[in-house]
């Protein structure tokens, strides 16, 4: 039953975030700098869906609730849709397709750069996010998508660097990202130590269930 | 007194009146223009106790060969989309935030090197011959604007005072009132706001007081009840609700160099050539415009002011 509602529910609840938008434009609501509100939007849902993403692996290893996983690929394709969103309208509505400006700016400014990049990583993790490439790919797979992390990274510095002087709202994405990346490592820690007491004590009958390690 | 004139604006700004002011606002508005100057702070509390509202009167004004023809910006985005820390430094906020911020009463001391320091009340500047200018405005961040401001020279104000030979700068200071102004609880800028203009910047005939813009005193978010306006420098040059003018010797640091020396010059002339080290500065998007146009050099005030910079490194004095 679960998995019957809450995929479709969970997949409008994440359109949601566009709609306002476009119901917005279509009232012209968005403000006296429509473009710049439409470029905020689309950079904020993307660092949310990306937070969300990679919240699910703590998620489900803390509350054991471990059907979450199946609600993970879905998170991660809406942060590619909304970075690709965001990014077209850099390119189109702001930029208005100057190659030339967009590439000096990519090259000189480096909160530019840096939310390139970030872009562009995503792209090989939403092309191999099918279940064909999953199997195809086999134990690549999972390292190829740890870069996701260099997208969240690179995602909260180009925020940081972007903003004039107030940095509470990107400092808040950097704690929450802090948070999830730490979680890992103490994971990682934990599982290395637990490792290397099994090869102390040889004796220890070894109860070997492969979690999936993200 | 405040006398009304039969419109200047077209009926259809006044329309839209209706849009952007809440009703509070334009009925306290409407009761205090009806109450007149002398009755005003008595009725004004009467009508609305905690806001007193000048905003909305209307002014007098002659009009000056220095404005520009193109399309201005509408009201509603003038008001509506504004760089005022000290209320919030979301652009969408101040509208709301101003809308129950008192300039009254309110004085300007003008003091520092000058024979006659004066203190001036705001209803006296009011009184004098205005001009509407309608000029560009430039904002660092990559926007500009169109706006039909109502004011009049800094020149003649400081020439009131009659600066001393030693004053080589003047030095502009905001009011510091962290109860009215909210944004100032938090330190993100280091308040009060302080600007500066060289003395002979300060005397140019561009560089206007602003007192009102489309015909009316000026809405609280955008810098009621007086503000600077230098329209070939970057917008964070006009320094908005000053309370002290000072004629000093040395240079004085404003607000946004003290936070980024490398990113906010003292000058700060509008420099297509000259990028902030974030982002170009060679093109901008003109409020109500899809795509963006190109910067002009000195805001395309160069005619009037380049001479005053002819020898300068302008890469090194951005």
């Amino acid at each position: 039953m679960k998995a019957k509602y809450l995929k479709p529910a969970i997949f409008l609840a994440s359109l949601v975030p566009l709609g306002r938008l476009v119901w917005k434009a279509y009232n012209s609501d968005l403000g006296a700098n429509p473009i710049q509100v439409i470029t905020w939007s689309t950079g904020t849902w993307t660092l949310v869906f990306l937070m969300l993403t990679l919240s699910i692996t703590p998620l489900r290893q803390l509350t054991k609730q471990y059907w979450l996983i199946q609600y993970r690929r879905m998170l991660g394709l809406f942060a590619f849709f909304y970075g690709g969103l965001h990014f077209t309208t850099y390119f189109w509505l702001d930029q208005f397709f100057d190659l030339h400006s967009i590439a000096k700016d990519i090259v000189k400014r480096p909160f530019i750069t840096v939310g390139f990049s970030a872009f562009v990583l995503m792209i090989p993790l939403a092309l191999t996010s099918t279940q064909r490439s999953i199997r195809w790919l086999g134990k690549r797979w999972q390292v190829l998508h740890r870069l996701i992390y260099a997208t969240a990274i690179l995602g909260v510095v180009h925020y940081i660097w972007l903003v004039k002087k107030d940095i509470r709202k990107p400092v808040i994405y950097a704690i929450i990202l802090g948070i999830l990346l730490l979680y890992r490592v103490i994971v990682w820690v934990t599982k290395q130590t637990r490792d290397r007491a099994r090869i102390d004590q040889p004796t220890t009958p070894i109860n070997h269930k492969a979690v999936p390690a993200d | 007194m405040f006398i009304k004139k039969p419109s200047d604006i077209s009926s259809s700004e006044i329309t839209s009146r209706d849009i952007y002011l809440n009703r509070r606002s334009f009925i306290a508005g409407a009761g205090a223009l009806a109450a007149g100057a002398l009755a005003y702070n008595k009725f004004g509390r009467i009508l609305s106790p905690s806001e007193s509202v000048l905003a909305g009167t209307k002014l007098d004004y002659s009009k000056s060969s220095f404005s520009t023809s193109e399309t201005e910006t509408p009201l509603k985005d003038i008001t509506h989309y504004n760089n005022y820390y000290e209320f919030s430094t979301d652009k969408y906020e101040p509208a709301d935030l101003a809308k129950n911020f008192n300039t009254r009463p309110w004085t300007i001391k003008v003091e520092g090197l000058v024979n006659k320091p004066q203190t001036v009340d705001i209803d006296t500047l009011l009184k004098q011959h205005l001009e509407e200018r309608i000029y560009r405005m430039r904002c660092v961040e990559g926007w500009s604007m169109v706006i039909p401001w109502i004011g009049f020279p800094l020149s003649t104000l400081l020439s009131q005072v009659e600066p001393n030979s030693k004053a080589k700068f003047v030095q502009f200071t905001t009011l510091y009132d962290p109860k009215r102004f909210p944004g100032q609880q938090r330190s993100v800028l280091d308040w009060p706001y302080v600007e500066g203009l060289r003395m002979d910047e300060a005397m140019h005939p561009l560089t206007i007081l602003a007192v009102g813009l489309y015909g009316e005193t000026l809405p609280n978010q955008d810098g009621a009840p007086v503000r600077l306006v230098v329209p070939w420098k970057y917008g964070f040059k006009g320094i908005k609700a000053i309370v002290n003018i000072k004629l000093v010797e040395k240079q004085p640091v404003s607000t946004w160099t003290k936070a980024g020396p490398n990113e906010y010059g003292f000058y700060s002339n509008v420099n297509p050539n000259v990028d902030h080290p974030r982002w170009s500065q060679a093109k901008e998007r003109r409020i109500g415009e899809f795509t963006k146009r190109p910067t002009l050099m000195y805001n395309g005030y160069g005619d009037q002011v380049a001479s005053m910079y002819n020898g300068m490194d302008l890469k090194k004095n951005f």
